[in-house]
């Protein structure tokens, strides 16, 4: 298999377990995966990236442009930010719940995502999931970044094995949160197949 | 063997154990940081491991260990460099017994720096040999050499990675049996160990001897490497410019392509032998144009006639840092290429909200910063910044960063200011850890010279901004034991502070009465803002607001807080972000915002 698959988000929303998760289900399978992660700084709230190429024969640790075959993003201006990674026939798996900025409360703006969501859909195809509606049975919208992979899992999109997904899951989640993590994970799959 | 999945920060410290090293020391600094994290996860029998309290004392540590023969890895940020270079230039002539290893770790961007310099310049300047990987896997392997050339030519050599390589995932096959060197000890020998003007002179004409032989010996080295192709336009790129390269070049076999691993001493005849047949050469790289510039240099003395491209034709940027897309971008023009456009078209795209870092919901700081500007309004004075996450108190509307330039400067910067403007009061503000690092003296320097500044210490207990490592000021260090806290209080009475406060910044009141104090108080005075940070703690509570809520918007102008929203044109709580600090409830002229307590406030011990 070779995919590349782009998360992107805001600093705290989890996108680097999600990373974690998909890249050691991918090796559990048997490929060869690189990954990236933006740390430091812009963990504080600002935009992050993790880029995971699965496949051999890879020279770059980030994804060039216009290559993503899938792009997770967990905030609709993020997935805009970064749109121009995606394959044209790429796919795009969103939340559509804002992160308004800080600077948003002082000088707004009006950002509330709609617009970003309209013009993903008008550029790619795109599976919209509004974390709030999908997390509320699990009582915190901070479980989307395994709700989504169920969500990616379903999409047959990326050729791996729901239940390598989850086994992953119970080894890399503390022993307290994987009950939930394996919930939000088959709700997000129920999700989209509805 | 077993397949591991690590960071390439993880995969330099299993080559480093794999190596067989004895001592590891450091100063955390994005992005080398997850080095010492990585052994400290990994057995590490034998191994003597710490965090050391700054750059120069780490160096320092280790150099008198690979004097005795062990091996020795020694890791810090670019910046750290320069505040371990005092040792790094006498350890340069002085040489070593031990392989000694220095990782300085830069960033290209910066994304998370406040310089772009460049560690191979470093070295040349230092005259010892620089390894550059290009990828994790690489420098799992690179760091394993790295020890032996240190052993071979008895120096420390040094070994850069860029956030790219630092910060990206691989896996490697990682030995299931290590162990730490045996090493002889040290030998008692001053005209060896002691460093003195003639023992200089003697290694100085030693070191431009050997420096050309390493060179040579470079040249044979497995990861300055070709492609072997025969164009006559050549590609040269080092680091992780060269996985960007090689890449793109992927469809384009039949131009050549050449790795350079160690950058200095430049592998001369290597290079010559790649440049056969060769009429026009472009440098790939990042930070400075250190491979270009070695170019220049050989075609000069060996008056070659080929052509460089790069950062100085205008090639290549001169700053920030190469991506895929960028060098795709050079590549197609250089080699006269057809536009590949596979991207696709955003010209039409909405305006994206800009995303500044910011300080997190319920983080101290904010409290301490707003403590200090109510106190001070309408006064005169200088607010001095620091390195760590506090440098984010300069974003609006908080705005009590006017200065910030690298560690401990805050505080010696607030005395410059009191000499040129007697007028008005000064403040450094510094972190726990920085205070540690490089603050002690500076207040030793007020102290002495007669400064007035106050001195307000943003105690969190930890290294937040880096990962959370511990500091001399936490009780435990990276063997695992619980030591003795060093008391900063302690510390500074001990110097001769006459006034220390201490308070909890989220009593906003007592802080603000606090700092009212200092100011009106001549000489150097301290506050120390005690409380843990929000990222490792479990929240206090939550916020709410009620219907007495008059829209007025005073909490989120004062203190700009991420978890104050505006939902359906009112003020509201993001209950996802809220820690219950209480900040914006002593705030509100109405009394609107209400705090909920949770059941015990336990720390969660880590991440």
């Amino acid at each position: 298999m070779k995919k590349d698959v782009l998360l992107c988000g805001v600093g705290g929303q989890g996108t680097v377990l999600a990373s974690k998760l998909i890249a050691a289900a991918a090796m559990a399978e048997g490929n060869t995966v690189h990954s990236a992660e933006t740390i430091g700084m812009a963990q504080r709230g600002g935009s992050v990236t993790s880029h995971i190429r699965i496949g051999e024969e890879i020279g770059s640790p980030l994804i060039p442009f216009g290559q993503a075959d899938i792009m997770i993003a967990f905030e609709p201006a993020e997935a805009v930010r970064n749109l121009g990674y995606l394959k044209p026939d790429g796919i795009v798996i969103v939340n559509t719940v804002p992160v308004r900025p800080t600077t948003e409360s002082l000088h707004p703006t009006g950002y509330d995502g709609v617009e970003m969501v309209e013009y993903l859909k008008k550029k790619a195809t795109c599976i919209t999931v509004n974390a709030n509606e999908l997390c509320a049975p699990l009582g915190s919208s901070k479980f989307f970044n395994v709700a989504v992979l169920g969500v990616l899992a379903a999409s047959g999109r990326l050729d791996i094995d729901g239940e390598t997904v989850k086994k992953e899951i119970m080894k890399r989640v503390p022993e307290r949160f994987v009950e939930s993590n394996l919930k939000a994970f088959e709700i997000g799959g129920t999700y989209a197949c509805n | 063997m077993s397949r591991e999945y690590v960071m390439g920060n993880g995969a330099i410290a299993l080559g480093a154990l794999v190596a067989g090293v004895n001592v590891v020391a450091g100063y955390p600094g994005t992005p080398s940081s997850e080095i010492i994290e990585t052994i400290s996860k990994y057995p590490h029998e034998g191994v003597h491991l710490e965090w050391s309290v700054n750059e120069k004392a780490a160096m320092e540590v280790a150099a008198a260990a690979a004097y005795s023969g062990a091996r020795v890895l020694v890791t810090m940020k670019q910046v750290g460099l320069n505040v371990a270079a005092d040792p790094l230039m006498s350890l340069a002539y002085v040489g070593v017994k031990g392989g000694m290893v220095i990782v300085s770790a830069d960033d290209p961007g910066p994304i998370s720096s406040q310089t772009e310099q460049d560690t191979r310049a470093f070295a040349e300047f230092c005259r010892i040999p620089v390894f550059d990987p290009a990828s994790p896997e690489e420098a799992y392997q690179m760091i394993g050499d790295a020890f032996e050339y240190s052993e071979k030519y008895k120096t420390p050599v040094l070994f850069r990675p860029t956030t790219r390589v630092c910060h990206a995932y691989a896996s490697i096959d990682v030995a299931d049996h290590y162990e730490a060197k045996k090493y002889e000890g040290f030998v008692k020998d001053s005209s060896r160990w002691v460093i003195f003007p003639r023992l200089s002179l003697t290694n100085h004409k030693m070191i431009e001897a050997r420096n050309p032989e390493i060179g040579k010996d470079f040249s044979g080295y497995r990861y300055n490497s070709s492609n072997h192709a025969t164009s006559q336009k050549a590609v040269f790129a080092s680091g992780v410019s060269y996985a960007y390269v090689y890449e793109f070049l992927k469809d384009y076999p039949e131009v050549k392509l050449v790795k350079i691993g160690t950058p200095y001493p430049f592998p001369e005849d290597f290079v010559r032998k790649e440049l056969e047949g060769v009429r026009e050469v472009l440098c790939v790289e990042e930070l400075s144009p250190y491979v270009e510039n070695q170019l220049y240099r050989l075609f000069g003395l060996h008056h070659l006639d080929v052509k460089i491209f790069g950062k100085r034709s205008g090639h290549v940027p001169g700053a920030g840092e190469n991506s895929a897309d960028s060098v795709a971008r050079i590549l197609t023009e250089y080699l006269g290429l057809e536009n590949k456009k596979s991207a696709m078209d955003l010209s039409d795209a909405p305006t994206i909200p800009v995303r500044p870092p910011v300080l997190c919901a319920g983080c101290p700081h904010r409290a301490s910063f707003y403590a200090v500007k109510q106190a001070m309004k309408g006064q005169k004075a200088y607010f001095c910044g620091d390195i760590g996450c506090y440098t984010l108190g300069n974003a609006m509307p908080l705005d009590m960063v006017d200065t910030c330039l690298c560690m401990g400067a805050g505080i010696t910067m607030a005395q410059g200011f009191h000499w040129v403007d007697k007028e008005a009061k000064t403040f450094a503000f510094v972190g726990d850890s920085t205070f540690f690092a490089s603050g002690m003296t500076g207040v030793v320097n007020a102290l002495y010279n007669g400064a007035d500044m106050t001195l307000c210490v943003l105690d969190n207990s930890t290294t937040a901004m880096t990962g959370h490592q511990p500091h001399p000021g936490t009780g435990r260090n990276m063997m695992g034991n619980i030591v003795d806290k060093i008391d900063i209080v302690k510390v500074l009475e001990g110097m001769g502070v006459a006034r220390i406060h201490v308070v909890d910044p989220l009593k906003l009141e007592e802080a603000v009465a606090a700092v009212r104090e200092c100011a009106k108080t001549p000489g150097v005075k301290a506050i120390i803002f005690k409380s843990p940070c929000v990222a490792i703690t479990k929240p206090a509570g939550k916020a709410c607001i009620n219907d007495s809520c008059i829209n007025c918007k005073k909490c989120i102008n004062e203190i700009g807080c991420p978890a104050l929203i505006i939902e359906n044109d009112k003020v509201a709580i993001d209950p996802a972000l809220c820690t219950g600090c209480g900040l914006c409830s002593r705030i509100c002229p109405v009394g609107a915002i209400e705090s909920t307590k949770s059941s015990g406030n336990s720390s969660k011990g880590g991440r």
